[in-house]
C-alpha cells in the first residue's frame, strides 16, 4: 500500500519542516533586525493562510452554496474575535446547515 | 518542581490538544478524499505537526508533484516557525539543552509558541515537554481518526468537517487583518492572486505548491516594502 516515492515526499516535507524550526533554535541567540525581512515574516502567514483559504474553501465541499455560507459563519465569527475552536465549528455547522435545508427541499 | 512544571505544560498544552485534534481530523477526511492511505495520512501528521503545510502538501504528492515543489511550498509556508523558534529559544533557562532544543523544535508549532511566550519568566524543559506532548498526541489521533471515519461517515457531515481547517485559518486572519490595514492590504493581494491562479486558464497549469508561494512572497514582498512594520514592536510581539 505504500510505495518508495511516498517516502520521499515524506522526507523532503518533514525533513524541510523540522530544519526550519530546528536549526534556529538551536544556533541563533541573536534577534534578527534586518527591517525588511522582519516585514516579509509578518506578513507571509496571513499571506499564506489567505492564499490558501480563497479560492479553495469555496470548493471544498459538495455545494457552492453551503461552503459560502460556512465560510460566512466563519467569517462573522472570526470578526467577533472567538477562539479558533469555534470559528471551526461555526464554519462546520454553517455547512451542515445549509446541506441538511438542500436535502430538505 | 520538575513535576510541578510538568503539568502546569499538560494544562496549558490541553485546549490546543482540543483544537488540533478536531483541526486534524479534517486533515485525515481531506488527506482521504484526495487519494492518499490513512496511514500516510497518519505518517504525515506525526513527522510536520503543521496545518497550512500539510493541506498544501496533500494535493502536491496525490498529483505527484516534484520534490522540489514540495520543498519550496514547506520553506515558504513553514518559515515563520524559524522566526518563532528564534524568539523561543530567547525565553529558555539554562537547563535546556541542546537534546531538550532538538525535541522540542518538532512540536513548535503556532499555538504551542504563542502559549510559551505568553509566560512570564524563563521557561524550564519539562514545561516545555508538558506543554508539546498533547498537542501532538491531538494531532495524530485526530488525522488517524478522521481518514478513518472518512470513509465511513456520509458525505454531509465530511463536507460540514472539511471547512473547519479553513475556519481556522478565517479565525487566524481575520482579527489581524481587522486592527492592521497593511496586513488586510497584504491578504487582499494575496487573494486577488490566487484567485487568478485558479481562474486564469494560462495559469491554471501552475503547480498548486508554487501558486502559494508565488502568492505569498509577491503580496508579502509588496507590503514589507509600502509598509515594513514597526521592527521594535515586532521584536516584542514574535
Amino acid at each position: 500500500m505504500f510505495d518508495a516515492k511516498f517516502f520521499i515526499y515524506l522526507a523532503v516535507m518533514a525533513g524541510v519542516t523540522y530544519l526550519i524550526r530546528m536549526i534556529p533554535l538551536v544556533l541563533f541567540k541573536k534577534k534578527i533586525t534586518n527591517k525588511f525581512f522582519l516585514s516579509l515574516l509578518h506578513y507571509i502567514p496571513y499571506a499564506v493562510l489567505s492564499a490558501m483559504t480563497v479560492p479553495a474553501a469555496f470548493f471544498a465541499t459538495d455545494h457552492i452554496l453551503s461552503a459560502v455560507i460556512g465560510v460566512l459563519f466563519a467569517l462573522i465569527l472570526a470578526y467577533k474575535n472567538k477562539s479558533l475552536i469555534i470559528v471551526a465549528a461555526g464554519a462546520t455547522v454553517g455547512v451542515l446547515l445549509t446541506e441538511l435545508i438542500y436535502l430538505m427541499v | 518542581m520538575k513535576k510541578k512544571n510538568f503539568i502546569k505544560g499538560i494544562k496549558d498544552g490541553f485546549p490546543i490538544c482540543i483544537g488540533y485534534f478536531s483541526v486534524a481530523f479534517a486533515f485525515g477526511i481531506f488527506a482521504v478524499a484526495n487519494g492518499l492511505s490513512s496511514l500516510e495520512a497518519l505518517f504525515i501528521s506525526m513527522t510536520n505537526v503543521t496545518s497550512a503545510g500539510q493541506l498544501a502538501a496533500v494535493p502536491i504528492i496525490a498529483g505527484g508533484g516534484s520534490f522540489i515543489e514540495l520543498g519550496m511550498t514547506q520553506v515558504i509556508i513553514n518559515l515563520r516557525y524559524a522566526l518563532m523558534s528564534i524568539s523561543l529559544s530567547q525565553k529558555f533557562d539554562s537547563g535546556i539543552t541542546l537534546k531538550d532544543r532538538l525535541l522540542i523544535a518538532f512540536v513548535n508549532t503556532d499555538e504551542v509558541f504563542a502559549v510559551a511566550t505568553s509566560q512570564r519568566g524563563l521557561l524550564s524543559k519539562y514545561y516545555m515537554f508538558g506543554l508539546i506532548l498533547t498537542p501532538f498526541l491531538g494531532w495524530s489521533t485526530g488525522t488517524i481518526i478522521g481518514a478513518v471515519a472518512g470513509d465511513i461517515l456520509p458525505s454531509i457531515i465530511t463536507d460540514s468537517l472539511s471547512l473547519a481547517i479553513y475556519g481556522m485559518f478565517i479565525a487566524i486572519v481575520v482579527p489581524e487583518i481587522k486592527a492592521n490595514k497593511s496586513t488586510f492590504a497584504c491578504v487582499m493581494i494575496a487573494i486577488a492572486l490566487s484567485c487568478s491562479f485558479y481562474f486564469i486558464p494560462i495559469l491554471k497549469s501552475v503547480p498548486s505548491g508554487f501558486a502559494i508561494i508565488i502568492c505569498a512572497l509577491v503580496s508579502a514582498g509588496i507590503m514589507a516594502i509600502v509598509s515594513p512594520i514597526d521592527t521594535k514592536e515586532a521584536e516584542e510581539n514574535v
